[in-house]
């Protein structure tokens, strides 16, 4: 099975604006080149064309201690794309099949 | 068992793993009873499922890690609520106006998450997945949980406004609160198929962002940190909820192409439904919230056009399409939140919240806003009603509306491509005439008559001389069943509902707060100077 | 097409019908394109009320506050019954007129007048 991902099609993530995501929405910037920051009162909305990855690791980095990616249910407001989650990487997308 | 077996380390679960075991590992078949007799409402909806081991949960949540984060989210929201409460909050928002705003979310809001908390616990028992029955024994702990902490964070407010501590009984009985509570009465009386699809789905996945993301955003724009928590501490729920969402869907899709049909029928008529009674929040939004942080227009185009856009092309490999009348939603952006306002302002002395014509700022951002619709269509009106209430002769309606049969709205929507017609449908069944605010609601009635002339119409209630409160007589010649009626609801004129300028909760907010009851408008009473004589 | 129950054969009763309204029944009354009130009003009437009654008395009642109501032309104005088109016998009750209960009436001008003009209702 091959995913092509079709490009024109936004997902997104939205977290609450708070002390704890500072850290989590630099390592999701990071690592997502092509998503976008959108910032509202007391939250922030990320788009990004196709697919966007949350990885453990790059947290971790950024927040200097080790990060469970089930903790993002805390600061979690919403989100749109197919979830895949794993230990290691929570991944949005919307995969043509 | 050897003594070395039993303290050999146990080798530790990966989140896979320690899922499946939770919703396949408990799980058992039947031995003295059949399925059938077992899950009896697996069938009737004409679902076909083949396979429930092939149901997959992406969050795969444990309940060890339910009860941990869950527990987690409690505590940061309580400690926002106890803040809030100890600085007197409540005065710390932007204006009495948007306290309004909590009146219509503890009266029409709150309750739905109470109805949806019974509707997933049925589903909990009623599955024959334990996949599918633990995520929904999951969402029905946190719908439960959303309705108390709402209730909790709401009640600060409730010892200072009026309209808010009868909350069960009007939302039961006031005319208005019908059309939230006939739509999730629906969905529960509805199969479990049917229930998800509309509940997690169609109104969830699909709709809710804008409750809780620009609704709740504004929250926190105007202020009020107990909401913008509550709100934003559910919608970290509802995250989850959603992607259960998108899972029913595929999971059923996948089953059996019988499935498909009967699948996009309910994904139609509930995000019309759905649609329908986010009216209300069109309305919240575009006018209780005094500073705003987008129109209704603009959080469509973003939530609905644009990610709901998305989804649907994500599901076209499953045969699925963009829901029915779609294309009208879009086309009703630009009037919905305004025709409502200028309907709630009619009948204002029948609510139970007080109701005001926007200010001339707020007009100008309504311009700027919505450029096709508001110079055109609404500014009028309400320059002509500020001309009626300044010559001390306002504008009021005391007869009672024609309410369309499906979403119990008054018929106050516009035919599509006529914004100044309203849209009249009607349907005779077995002799009787029903009528409807849109061919969308048209639809859900012609598939379904045998259900909704069953519903408990307000206004049809209210002529038949049926809602009064105990002791009065009916019969009697005075009897009046309008006055009687707002009394049954609970709306006491003078305190609930009228004008938001000479309402109680505008003259407390100025005595208590030396500032104006609306940021718009200068005090009614300005303070008297305490300067020395 | 019907609705799919637990219960075979399910049907809700109905819970509108003309007998409980004690000898009265439902009507609806809209005027189209009338540019100021929202929605169409629901009032119970006798159903052997003559149609010159509910023109000369009830909708003025109802209608009258609107700017427009006093120029109106009636000898020009279109009835609608539902989605039909017809022409009310003023002599007639309503149920000889074919007004039964929860009949939606309309009326409509042949252009709308310039208070609904004013409102942004096109010409």
């Amino acid at each position: 099975m091959t995913d092509t991902v079709a490009p024109e099609q936004l997902v997104f993530i939205a977290l609450q604006a708070n002390s704890d995501t500072i850290s989590i929405i630099e390592a999701i910037m990071a690592d997502n080149p092509r998503a976008v920051l959108n910032e509202y009162p007391a939250m922030v909305k990320i788009d990004a064309p196709g697919r966007l990855v949350i990885k453990r690791e790059t947290i971790e980095e950024a927040l200097g201690r080790s990060y469970d990616l089930r903790e993002i249910q805390l600061n979690l407001i919403s989100l749109g794309g197919s979830v895949d989650e794993s230990e290691d990487e929570f991944i949005l997308e919307w995969k043509r099949v | 068992m050897s003594a070395t077996e039993e303290l050999k380390p146990v080798k530790k679960l990966n989140l896979k793993e320690n899922y499946s075991l939770l919703t396949r590992g408990l799980g058992w078949e039947p031995t003295y009873h059949t399925k059938a007799a077992v899950y009896p409402m697996m069938a009737f909806e004409g679902i076909k499922i083949h396979d429930w081991d092939k149901w997959e949960d992406p969050f795969r949540l444990t309940m060890d890690a339910y009860w941990k984060y869950q527990g987690e989210k409690e505590r940061k929201l309580y400690a926002i609520i106890d803040a809030f409460q100890q600085n007197n909050g409540q005065f710390q928002v932007t204006d009495a106006r948007y306290v309004q705003a909590l009146k219509v979310f503890i009266n029409g809001v709150t309750e739905l998450e109470y109805l949806s908390h019974r509707g997933f616990c049925i589903l909990s028992r009623e599955f024959e997945g334990v996949g599918p029955r633990i995520a929904a024994q999951m969402q029905s702990i946190d719908e439960l949980r959303h309705a108390q902490t709402q209730i909790h964070a709401i009640s600060q407010y409730n010892k200072y406004f009026t309209g808010m501590s009868c909350f069960p009984y009007q939302f039961d009985h006031a005319w208005y609160l019908s059309i939230p509570k006939s739509f999730f009465e629906d969905a529960v009386s509805s199969g479990p198929f049917e229930f998800i699809t509309a509940i997690s789905f169609a109104f969830e996945y699909v709709l809710t962002n804008l409750v809780f993301m620009p609704w709740m955003s504004g929250a926190a724009f105007n202020g009020d940190m107990a909401t913008v928590s509550f709100g934003f501490s559910a919608q970290s729920d509802e995250a989850r909820h959603m992607t259960l969402g998108i899972e029913v869907i595929k999971f059923l899709l996948e089953q059996d192409p019988d499935n498909l049909p009967i699948v996009q029928r309910w994904i139609d008529k509930w995000f019309w439904r759905g649609y329908r009674l986010l009216t209300l929040l069109a309305a919240m939004m575009d006018y209780m919230l005094p500073k705003r942080v987008m129109s209704w227009s603009e959080a469509w185009e973003i939530y609905f056009e644009q990610n709901g856009g998305a989804l649907f092309v994500d599901l076209a490999r499953y045969g699925v399409r963009m829901p029915k009348y779609w294309e009208v939603t879009v086309k009703e952006k630009g009037l919905v939140s305004h025709q409502l306002w200028s309907t709630f302002y009619q009948l204002r002395h029948a609510v139970a919240f007080p109701v005001w014509l926007p200010s001339d700022d707020e007009m100008d951002w309504m311009s700027a806003k919505y450029p096709d619709t508001f110079d055109k269509y609404f500014r009028p009106k309400y320059t002509y009603w500020k001309e009626l209430e300044a010559a001390g002769t306002p504008y009021i309606v005391d007869t009672l509306p024609v309410l369309c049969q499906t979403c119990q709205w008054p018929t106050l929507f516009a035919e599509p491509d006529d914004p100044m017609q309203t849209c009249h449908r009607e349907s005779v069944y077995k002799g009787e005439t029903f009528h409807f605010c849109s061919d969308g609601c048209k639809d859900i009635f012609d598939y379904e008559p045998e259900k909704y002339v069953h519903a408990w119409m307000p206004v049809q209630q209210i002529l038949q001389g049926n809602c009064f409160l105990p002791g009065v007589d009916p019969t009697a010649p005075d009897f009046n069943p309008l006055v009687e009626a707002l009394k049954y609801m609970g709306i006491k004129p003078g305190i609930d509902g009228g004008d938001f300028a000479t309402c109680q909760d505008a003259r407390n907010w100025e005595e208590w707060t030396k500032r104006a009851a609306s940021m718009y408008e200068a005090m009614a009473t300005p303070p008297v100077a305490t300067a020395a004589e | 097409m019907s609705v799919r129950a637990i219960t075979p054969d399910y049907h809700g009763d109905f819970k509108d019908t003309e007998d409980k309204y004690h000898g009265q029944r439902l009507l609806g009354l809209s005027w189209d394109h009338n540019g100021l009130y929202t929605n169409p009003f629901c009032i119970p009437v006798a159903p052997d009320m003559p149609f010159a009654a509910l023109a000369d008395q009830v909708i003025p009642k109802l209608f009258g506050p609107h700017p427009d109501f006093s120029g109106i032309d009636w000898s020009k104005v279109t009835w609608y019954r539902g989605a039909t088109a017809f022409t009310p016998d003023r002599a007639k009750t309503l149920d000889e007129n074919g007004i039964k209960h929860k009949a939606l009436i309309r009326f409509a001008l042949p252009s709308p007048g310039p208070f609904a003009r004013s409102l942004g209702v096109a010409a």
